[in-house]
């Protein structure tokens, strides 16, 4: 497969852009690759944006600090790369894997609850800190507390958002609490989401 | 005058392109201890577009400072634009423009006719305000920026804030959009003399007549698009419990800049402004260019202004007799249940 690395390092944002484009139609017939590096992850985004927008598949790395490579495919024959969101995963490895977490309570396990509250802020912390990232967490009844205003979990919560884990929030249960308005991080769900969440996990993680 | 030698160094993506972005300013200005003082009547915690202090119960003062780098190849052209863009916070407050002082940064090397000709433009758009143009500093620098620090007078009852507006408002914008689009197309070649003389026209004309139509009418709300874009500018309108529709339909903007979109000359400020924004922007168009005209950060843009719905069809009249496209872009809502994120701000349709 033919390739083509164009160096936009230094350049700012349309010329890595406009680089690229050239680059691609440069390309033969057949297709390849246009590997552009870049020293922001701005372009980054821009890069993928054209890419998405014409439909090619694309993937970007983290080099070094200051540097990334992006790889835009394109034309028939290519090696299928690994397809990659833009916003989930742009200098990050993907560290999700299939389990589940579910949060229930605002509280970890029975006794006293402003110990179980200081667990629980230990557990969420320790969850983001995994080497594999559940690919779900689902908060329902008293867990919602953990992802509205006030909770003292949403840095990592929102840390693992960006990293593609979605956080799900139990509707019903934000209104009873009237939190609905309230919510800081991920999104709302209902029961049907939720049961098949759990159904379809590799596996359950329950504080 | 040399300036053409020094083109590309002239013009390195400037303009309200060169902002910072906006989610990175609040955080570090969130850390700064505040002193109170009652007579500041407008301050940075509603990030609003200029400073409003109180010397007596009729009189305020209306401070504004802007400056960037240029994004036009004309050292005359751009000292108008950066002087009509540094002008134009006061107009956004309602207020009156009395002084101003330039704000030079110059590289030694280069030719001071340059700098002469970055001044005469921006001191001709001072006396079209109305203001005296009273000093400046200059300091060397590697490359070009100038702007002003203005001040201006307001009474204090008849401030423009910018976060004002009211469930049933009309918004209304007084310039074209697409400017950061088309002057990024121009840098590298791809827009035409046509689209750049409209984005210049638009760019040194002064919100000085758009705000003394609205002068005429109530306005709840108004503020300057600049460097944030349209849709980030708007998020800072709106309060907690109201959204705003947008018609994509009515958006005016400079025709090419959606060719330029669909070229991707995009600027990096406009993807700030879009990761910026998030999910609180929901798109219910499938129009790629049109979701980055309404990301593109705009130099020297318009007037976006909350009117009362029975008197906007006479403003925008009114307006469009000044000459820009401009229009009624939407309308401010409670925030409803048909958005799909809870945090939803902002709703662009096709039309309303």
């Amino acid at each position: 497969m033919r390739k083509i690395v164009v160096n936009a390092m230094g350049e700012q944002c349309p010329i890595p852009v406009v680089k690229a484009k050239k680059a691609m139609a440069e390309l033969p017939q057949e297709g390849g690759e246009a590997e552009i590096l870049v020293d922001n992850e701005i372009s980054v985004q821009n890069l993928g944006k054209m890419a998405d927008q014409k439909g090619l598949k694309w993937n970007s790395e983290k080099t070094a600090e200051h540097e990334y490579h992006v790889h835009i495919f394109v034309g028939e024959g290519q090696e299928k790369p690994k397809v990659k969101a833009a916003e989930e995963e742009v200098c990050m490895p993907d560290r999700r894997g299939h389990s589940v977490a579910v949060i229930s309570s605002s509280v970890m396990g029975n006794g006293d609850d402003e110990l179980g509250k200081i667990l629980m802020k230990g557990f969420i912390y320790a969850l983001s800190q995994l080497d594999t990232l559940p690919e779900t967490i689902l908060f329902y009844n008293g867990g919602v507390f953990l992802t509205t205003e006030g909770s003292d979990s949403l840095e990592d919560l929102k840390s693992m958002e960006a990293q593609g884990v979605k956080i799900l929030s139990c509707g019903t249960c934000l209104n009873y609490y009237g939190l609905t308005e309230k919510l800081q991080v991920g999104s709302v769900t209902n029961m049907y989401v939720i049961a098949e969440k759990m159904a379809g996990a590799s596996n359950l993680i329950r504080p | 005058m040399e300036d053409m030698k020094e083109k590309i160094i002239f013009c390195r993506g400037g303009g309200c392109t060169a902002k910072l972005g906006a989610g990175a300013l609040s955080s570090v200005l969130a850390k700064l201890p505040k002193k109170r003082d009652e007579n500041l009547l407008v301050g940075f915690d509603s990030s609003d577009d200029a400073a409003v202090y109180r010397l007596n119960e009729d009189l305020a003062i209306v401070q504004t400072l802007d400056f960037f780098p240029p994004m036009v190849e004309d050292p005359y052209t751009f000292g108008k634009i950066a002087a009509a863009n540094a002008l134009s916070d006061i107009y956004a407050m309602g207020g009156t423009v009395k002084t101003a002082l330039n704000i030079v940064c110059f590289p030694e090397s280069y030719d001071l006719n340059i700098l002469g000709e970055i001044l005469r433009g921006g001191n001709e758009k001072v006396q079209e305000a109305g203001g005296v143009l009273a000093g400046g500093h200059s300091i060397m620098d590697t490359d070009i920026k100038y702007g002003l620090s203005v001040t201006g007078t307001i009474h204090p009852d008849k401030i423009y804030q910018n976060h004002g507006c009211q469930p049933g408002d009309v918004l209304i914008l007084t310039k074209p959009l697409g400017i950061g689009i088309v002057t990024t197309a121009n840098r590298v070649g791809e827009a035409s003399g046509e689209a750049m003389q409209q984005a210049i026209a638009s760019m040194t004309t002064l919100n000085r007549y758009a705000a003394e139509v609205l002068a005429d009418y109530d306005v709840h709300a108004c503020t300057d698009v600049t460097g944030f874009g349209l849709i980030v500018h708007l998020l800072e309108m709106l309060q907690d419990g109201h959204m705003a529709r947008l018609a994509a339909n009515q958006i005016p903007y400079i025709e090419e800049a959606r060719h330029g979109a669909e070229e991707f000359l995009l600027t990096a400020g406009g993807q700030r402004n879009r990761n910026h924004a998030g999910d609180q922007v929901e798109f219910r168009i499938q129009d790629f260019a049109m979701e980055e005209i309404l990301f593109d950060p705009q130099t020297s843009g318009g007037l976006l202004a909350a009117v009362r719905p029975e008197q906007a069809t006479e403003i925008l009249q009114r307006v469009q007799a000044l000459g820009l496209p401009c229009g009624i872009i939407g309308r401010v809502e409670e925030s409803t249940s048909d958005r799909t994120n809870h945090r939803t701000k902002v709703i662009v349709e096709q039309n309303l």
